[in-house]
């Protein structure tokens, strides 16, 4: 999801709620709203709650099987290139032994798609980053432990300060927060 | 299974009691008093790598035909309990067993350091450790290759995947953790640790989402891994043509065993972190019992592979297999045979009853018998196939070294050190874990209660 760039004054505006089905039934009533640029927050996975924001994504799990595939490949073609390059004739036996050789492709398939789902992972996410607009916000500071985030951003096309604050309002939270975008060191 | 939700009120409670003891450790006399003696063994690790690199593997007890000796039987050793981490936070995962959860992280902190330790014996045992990199195949100007069909290159190959993915998969569990320890550090030091490691993570729905495909089909994979690395560990053995080794029923016996060794040492861990950290509430006797379950189930499949070699040499009839199992069985090392047998499968038997399993004392001691067994296992495994090999004339007896021992020790102070340094700066217990198997239980309960 496309975050505001830097020129937006505001970044977005952000419900607190205190218990997690507060934050499903207020995403659901935001999306409801027809508000599109939403991300919500939580300390912990909650089944299902991505979905609720539109999220359909299966780029890891391709990018898991591609990485099975490219490592197992690897892997297979590394032995049968090796063993003609440098042929060991032991008693007449079969340079390219495919029983022998299953192990390292099997080792080089979990490699190759573990590393692609993890480097994907972080990738998709846009992940490392070292701040973020909403790290200024103090309260934010508790969406580790036990409070849970519903933000609007400020690119979406039906966000409007006033009414967008009121209409955070208008769900319930203990508190609505303005996120400022994130100051550049002098 | 509520009742193997801790009985922690709420969530901040559960961060509180995990992530806390990073920042702000609660008995620090304590941890000093074995953070000390595990730096002094890890003194022992550097002399004895430096006496060993510097006079070459001679300062050790190996000779021919005992080539391989305490450094590959330690090796499999300490590979062994590493599998048992990964089982734990896999296998269970997959299977939707919340309670897994508690014990997690620290299993799998445990196959990461074991593997390390692992890791290290066959380098050290290369005669000219700082030609290691001939393992891997890289072009080269001499153009050889390493030899594909050996399974010395399938065992480089095997423990350099399991060990990256150990890392990979326990990293990327830690990471939501981090981030909370990065929320509540009020020292700028751990601020800067922690900011940097947490990667910037903030929880967000979508980063969740993609998060869980990763981590659960990281899972899914790693889980095959580990029957495939130690399977082919004991290829190293099985594959030749020595009597006592070369058997099928090696690679489901030496999985079995490694996981059973494995659940020993996590059963320890785990009653030695709940009381050190005061962790009662996250860590119950239920989980014990569990744990306690895990190491008898795999403790009897064991004990059917035992039973299995030796039926297996009795109906092959083989004269050099019967010769081999003699020298198990009444031959001079035969005190490792029937140390292993009695330290495994004697004081296990208790486990079946439940007093002792939830009993945190009793399970220590057999946990511990297990694992001095199954030490004896990989000893009696090496030692008495190689003393006595095909040729008659190379029969020789083997004793370890001075240096063959301080090296174990050092062995174990790598292991120490790092759990330690572990359990001291990063959580130990997985918060974000246990918070979402509080809040889908909450949900599946208010579910049935709607039918």
């Amino acid at each position: 999801m496309r975050e505001p760039t830097a020129a937006q004054r505001v970044f977005g505006l952000m419900a607190e709620f205190n218990r997690p089905e507060r934050l499903i039934e207020a995403v659901r009533r935001t999306r409801q709203a027809g508000f599109e640029r939403v991300d919500a927050h939580s300390p912990f996975p909650i089944e299902g709650l991505a979905e609720e924001l539109g999220f359909h994504d299966q780029r890891v799990p391709w990018f898991t099987l591609l990485g099975g595939i490219v490592g197992a490949g690897l892997g297979y073609w590394m032995q049968v290139y090796t063993n003609h390059a440098f042929p060991i004739d032991i008693g007449n036996r079969p340079l390219v032994a495919p029983p022998a050789f299953m192990l390292i492709t099997f080792e080089l398939l979990v490699l190759g798609a573990v590393l692609f789902s993890i480097v994907s992972m972080l990738g998709f996410n846009h992940l490392p980053r070292l701040n973020h607009p909403l790290f200024d916000v103090d309260s934010f500071r508790l969406a580790s432990t036990d409070k849970f985030f519903l933000v609007v951003l400020s690119n979406d096309p039906r966000f409007d300060l006033r009414q967008t604050r009121a209409f955070l309002h208008s769900l319930d939270p203990v508190r609505v927060d303005q996120i400022g975008q994130t100051e550049e060191p002098e | 299974m509520s009742d193997i939700a801790p009985s922690a009120r709420d969530f901040r409670t559960v961060t509180d009691e995990i992530v806390d003891i990073s920042l702000d450790y609660p008995d620090r006399r304590a941890w000093w008093m074995c953070f000390i003696p595990a730096l002094l063994l890890l003194l022992s690790f550097l002399v004895s790598v430096t006496v060993l690199f510097w006079y070459g593997v001679g300062v050790w007890g190996n000779n021919i035909p005992m080539g391989w000796a305490l450094a590959i039987s330690n090796y499999i050793f300490f590979l062994g309990i590493g599998h048992a981490g990964t089982l734990i936070s896999a296998l269970l995962l997959l299977l939707v067993q919340h309670w897994r959860n508690s014990l997690n992280r620290f299993a799998e902190a445990m196959t990461l350091f074991a593997v390390i330790c692992g890791a290290l014996y066959p380098l050290v045992h290369l005669g000219r450790p700082w030609l290691f990199y001939w393992m891997a195949p890289y072009p080269n100007t001499m153009t050889v290759w390493p030899q594909f069909k050996s399974p010395l290159t399938w065992d480089f190959f095997a423990v350099l995947t399991y060990l990256i993915v150990s890392i990979l998969f326990w990293y990327i569990g830690i990471v939501p953790d981090l981030a909370s320890a990065r929320d509540r550090a009020t020292r700028r030091r751990y601020q800067v640790f922690f900011g940097l490691f947490a990667l910037g993570w903030r929880g967000s729905a979508r980063h969740w989402a993609r998060w869980r495909q990763s981590y659960r089909l990281t899972a899914a994979i790693a889980v095959p891994l580990v029957v495939s690395v130690h399977s082919e560990i004991s290829m190293l053995l099985a594959a030749g043509p020595i009597a006592g080794w070369n058997s099928t029923v090696f690679p489901p016996y030496f999985v079995a065993g490694a996981a059973f060794s494995g659940f020993a040492v996590v059963s320890m861990i785990a009653v030695v972190l709940r009381h050190a950290l005061g962790l009662r509430n996250l860590v119950t006797s239920r989980h014990l019992d569990l744990l306690a379950k895990l190491t008898l189930l795999c403790g009897m499949m064991t004990a059917y592979g035992y039973w299995a070699e030796t039926f297996d040499t009795l109906y092959g009839n083989d004269p050099q297999e019967l010769e081999t199992m003699r020298d198990r069985l009444v031959g001079v090392y035969a005190w490792s045979y029937w140390g292993a047998v009695f330290l495994n499968f004697v004081p296990l038997q208790l486990l079946w009853w439940h007093r002792v399993r939830v009993n945190p004392a009793l399970l220590f001691l057999i946990g511990l018998s297990c694992v001095i067994g199954m030490w004896m296992e990989r000893y009696m495994l090496l030692v008495t196939t190689l003393y006595r090999d095909w040729l008659v004339s190379s029969w020789q007896r083997y004793h370890p070294s001075i240096w063959d021992w301080s090296l174990f020790a050092g062995m174990l102070g790598v292991f120490f050190t790092l759990f330690l340094l572990f359990v001291r700066f990063l959580p130990v217990i997985s918060a974000f874990e246990i918070k979402e198997a509080m809040f889908e239980e909450k949900q599946e309960r208010k579910e049935t209660g709607r039918a």
